[in-house]
């Protein structure tokens, strides 16, 4: 089951752990409850001796019978018991469910139309910074979630790690993500959010304390000078068109209006989980992204070939 | 104003001349004219079911449409813009203009029938309830029509439906569309209410009434109570749309989560709504062919009412991912699992009805009997929604769409299938073809399980629920394309109902007055029912009126051929709300061209404010007053009468 990257019948992390059993359970109930109830009613409908339409209905003779109640009785005590025992189990679960009280490292998650900015903070300012749709985290240590709503309402979800939270305009919700063991954790934006909700997935990568730290490092780096003239033409173009919306640290381009390009090539996918990285994606994306996002807020760049190679040839570097 | 007139009914047997007075009083006029001012229940109630079939068959070609788009990955037979006004019109479709316009097409058609009554209480506001509907229908989906159909969901959450993001007409067709529609279900509930008070057959108190009475009511008592909400939720959006006002806009101190709170006050609700009176057309219907009464009548009618009233504090339950305070989910969490218990009450009255009873297996015992396990099935995916954590994983995937897809079509599409099998011979006269039945009846169960029962699964492996394509390699391919399988099977299952619809109506076996022989008022009189219903008034003295002989509960007697005459004008007695004595006798009105007039000059005011034509709508406002004086002028032959105090009905109505 682990092979469905969104399925959430196998737990990977603490608050999907919580849960897990409880939705086994139930399932479970609720599987059992069918199968009675189907066995009681067939064997109450094989009763019948008689099949047909209006004729044959009206020749069977009505009669008062038994009043039954027991049934009633019966059926809904047994009910009341399993009810009763999800109700304080949920209880349970619900409080158990909530964000542990020392959680060493805390992130900023926006929604945005139709991609995710991540802001890993820090107490020295200088030990901020900001990346889109793929979250490190280290393994076994809670990872405080603050959700913020960009624009529209999101939803951000997990699942093998944890249960869903909206990020909603005008509010910030928490949720934490703690995970069990390394791995790449696919993540899904699930509130409907208009036209590429589809394509609004994410990655959390767990990873040891060691390699979350190196990640981390090389994060705060800035994006490497450009060391070939192609480069440095790639650059401008970068600065001065891509620049507009998207940031790349160590370059004039600061705007966080789209997700920040600093070390875009570590990433693995692009256009928010839709697109595997690389440099044929990236520039299918850059000439094409309305024909491979429909409804994207990526225009067409009309780039000639030469800037489009050349722009490639800068955004390779940002490692 | 009722002491002008005193009056005391005649009692009589029924005669060939007094039919035929009583035919020249109600029946209606022919033609064009007598087609548009129509107020009587039984072509109202037709219209209504038949209306609201189409818009089952024009929200199901949207779903066919959708499941070819899904049936594998990355496919592109439509575009994102074009698949989310699919499903949304889909979901404004099935929700809001079919599942409970289908059933109050069936309770307008019997209650008067089922009351031993002659009309609704209130026949013009009832022929307005429908004209408005049609009304709002017809505006919601020309919207649609010209590519601006709803693109938000049925839910249509803030801030996307927001001009900011959505600056389209789309959402102002939406939002005014269901203002307008939220004027045909208030006035069609107070309708029912009035009419479920005031307008039962002498005798009928209320521990006699017929089951499904409690549904509708029940339903028509929570639709006067949440229907404002939404109503008003729609408007305000509206209002922040087109004239800058911020009740949802956070950026100037307004909440999002405002609109999610008058949504689902309303939309929870409203689930009860358009399930309860399928649920009672079932408790109605099943014992008929398990010939013997339902087991519990008492328990199931009061678990209607209290499912509904603990209905009124679920909402949340829709929105526990949205970072509410954890006590309070608690209680909402709470309340969405107990209210499971008043379910279980049905589930196992229906199923001890089967087994205590003598089931004679027919096409629509089948769909009645299928509906207990769809029920259950429905409702226990719903049980785990209720759990808070659970339903942080399971909410907004697939496992929800199949959640409100068992709730939907098997606790109201099944019934319905099974209530047009057993009622087409009322309304008709003529039996409909059991073998096609049966055919009819796999196919639509063994289609919709396919779809439908799978999807659990795509939800559990974590597929979104409105999304216009996926990617390869989520392992969700083989579940769609069973799913899109399965619905092309249901789809033909349907397809066959209305074959035999028409065939049956062309050749079908001529039924009778009471082909099933069954308990109720309706089976009593001709099928189709003359324009009175009733040619006298029967006195009601058990709550199985045809069943008294074989049942022997008491030795007081329903009386049938004689009783009240009414036949000085086109009157019907009204009686008292409880114990059902004659109290006052309804002098009804005739046929009128006012409600529609009224829907017209409505519509144009809705249309006005669409397109910001002031001058349109103060038009329509103009038209609707005229309209709206000429219905409320006071007629002479309108007074209601009262009769002595000591009416000498027969003593037989306190047995």
């Amino acid at each position: 089951m682990s092979q469905i990257p969104l399925g959430y019948l196998d737990a990977a992390g603490q608050r999907a752990q919580i849960i897990l059993p409880l939705t086994w359970f139930t399932l479970g109930v609720s599987i059992l409850v069918c199968v009675i109830i189907a066995i009681l009613l067939w064997a109450g409908v094989r009763r019948a001796r008689l099949s047909g339409g209006a004729e044959q209905t009206r020749t069977v003779e009505v009669l008062r019978g038994s009043p039954g109640m027991r049934w009633i009785g019966i059926g809904v005590g047994i009910s009341s018991v399993a009810l009763l025992v999800t109700l304080v189990w949920t209880m349970v679960a619900l409080a158990r469910s909530s964000a542990p009280a020392d959680t060493p490292l805390t992130l900023d998650v926006t929604g945005q139309q139709w991609w995710w900015n991540v802001k890993y903070n820090a107490p020295q300012p200088d030990q901020s910074f900001i990346t889109a749709n793929e979250i490190h985290i280290p393994v076994g240590v809670p990872v405080l979630v603050r959700l913020h709503g960009g624009d529209v309402i999101h939803s951000f979800w997990v699942p093998k790690l944890s249960g869903k939270t909206d990020t909603i305009p005008g509010q910030t919700n928490v949720t934490w993500l703690q995970a069990s063991q390394p791995g790449r954790y696919r993540g899904q934006c699930m509130e409907y959010c208009g036209v590429q909700h589809a394509h609004m997935g994410f990655e959390v990568v767990a990873e040891s304390k060691e390699d979350f730290q190196r990640w981390r490092e090389h994060q705060l780096q800035p994006a490497p000078a450009p060391r070939t003239d192609q480069q440095r033409r790639g650059m401008e173009l970068v600065v001065y068109r891509c620049g507009l919306c998207h940031g790349v640290r160590g370059t004039t381009a600061a705007a966080v209006v789209a997700p920040d390009l600093t070390h875009l090539m570590s990433r693995r996918t692009i256009a928010a989980g839709t697109l595997p990285n690389g440099v044929g994606t990236l520039g299918g994306w850059i000439e094409g992204a309305e024909q491979l996002k429909p409804g994207t807020l990526m225009p067409d760049q009309n780039l000639t070939g030469q800037q489009l190679t050349d722009t490639l040839a800068y955004l390779e570097t940002l490692q | 104003m009722k002491a002008a007139v005193f009056r005391t009914p005649h009692i009589g047997p029924d005669s060939v001349a007094h039919q035929a007075r009583l035919l020249s009083l109600w029946e209606g006029e022919p033609g064009l004219k007598g087609f548009l001012s129509t107020v009587d229940h039984k072509k109202i109630g037709i219209r209504y079911i038949v209306t609201a079939f189409v818009f089952l068959v024009l929200g199901g070609v949207e779903a066919l449409i959708m499941r070819l788009q899904l049936a594998g990955p990355n496919r592109t037979l439509l575009t994102p813009e074009q698949y989310d006004q699919l499903f949304s019109t889909h979901g404004m479709t099935m929700i809001f203009l079919y599942a409970l316009p289908i059933l109050s097409g069936f309770s307008n058609y019997l209650w008067p029938l089922l009351f031993g009554s002659r009309d609704m209480a209130l026949p013009r506001v009832n022929a307005l309830s429908y004209w408005i509907y049609l009304a709002a229908g017809l505006f919601m989906y020309a919207g649609f029509l010209i590519g601006a159909g709803p693109n938000d969901g049925w839910f249509n959450y803030v801030p996307y439906a927001s001009r900011d993001y959505n600056p389209g007409l789309n959402e102002d067709f939406y939002s005014l569309g269901m203002v307008l529609l939220g004027i045909s279900t208030t006035v069609g509930a107070a309708n029912f209410v009035v009419t479920a008070m005031r307008t039962r057959a002498p005798g009928m108190s209320i521990n006699r009434v017929p089951i499904m009475l409690w549904g509708t009511l029940t339903a028509s008592v929570a639709n006067l109570l949440v229907v404002p909400a939404v109503s008003l939720a729609f408007f305000l959006l509206w209002m922040d749309r087109q004239f800058g006002t911020h009740f949802f806009d956070h950026q100037q101190a307004g909440q999002p989560l405002l609109w999610q709170h008058l949504f689902w006050m309303f939309a929870h609700p409203w689930v009860y709504v358009v399930v309860l009176p399928a649920m009672a057309m079932v408790s109605e219907a099943l014992p008929v062919f398990c010939r013997r009464p339902l087991v519990g009548y008492w328990l199931v009618a009061l678990s209607t009412v209290a499912t509904m009233i603990l209905g009124f504090g679920v909402w949340v339950h829709h929105m526990f991912a949205t970072g509410l305070p954890g006590l309070g989910m608690a209680f909402f969490s709470g309340a969405s699992i107990l209210i499971v218990l008043p379910s279980a009450v049905a589930v196992f009255a229906w199923l001890a009805t089967i087994w205590l009873g003598r089931p004679v297996i027919t096409t629509a015992f089948m769909y009645f009997a299928s509906m207990i396990v769809l029920f259950v099935i429905g409702g226990v995916s719903g049980f785990m929604t209720a759990s808070v954590p659970v339903d942080w994983q399971l909410t907004d995937s697939y496992f929800v769409v199949a959640h409100l897809h068992y709730v939907l079509i098997g606790i109201n599409v099944f019934p319905v299938l099974g209530a047009m099998y057993y009622w087409f011979p009322k309304m008709t006269g003529r039996l409909m073809d059991e073998r096609l039945g049966r055919w009819n009846f796999w196919l639509t169960f063994l289609g919709f399980n396919l779809a439908f029962l799978p999807m659990h699964l795509t939800g559990l492996w974590g597929m979104p629920r409105r999304i216009y394509t996926y990617q390869d390699g989520m392992g969700w391919n083989t579940l769609n394309m069973i799913t899109t399988i399965g619905a092309f099977v249901l789809a033909l299952g349907v397809l066959l109902f209305v074959v035999n619809v028409f065939k049956s109506l062309k050749s079908g076996a001529h039924a009778g007055a009471d082909p099933w022989g069954a308990a109720t008022l309706e089976w009593s009189i001709p099928s189709p029912p003359p324009p009175y219903n009733f040619s006298i008034i029967p006195t009601v003295a058990s709550q199985h009126p045809l069943w008294e002989d074989r049942l022997e509960e008491s030795r007081v007697r329903s009386s049938i051929d004689q009783g009240m005459l009414l036949d000085e004008s086109k009157e019907m007695i009204a009686t008292t709300p409880l114990d059902a004595q004659p109290d006052m006798i309804l002098e009804m009105p005739e046929d009128s061209l006012a409600p529609l007039i009224l829907t017209i000059g409505t519509s144009l005011i809705f249309v006005g404010l669409l397109l910001k034509l002031w001058s349109l709508a103060g038009a329509g406002a103009v038209i609707a007053i005229v309209a709206l004086v000429v219905w409320l002028w006071p007629q002479r032959e309108l007074r209601e009468r009262e009769p002595e105090p000591q009416a000498p009905h027969t003593e037989v109505a306190h047995g």
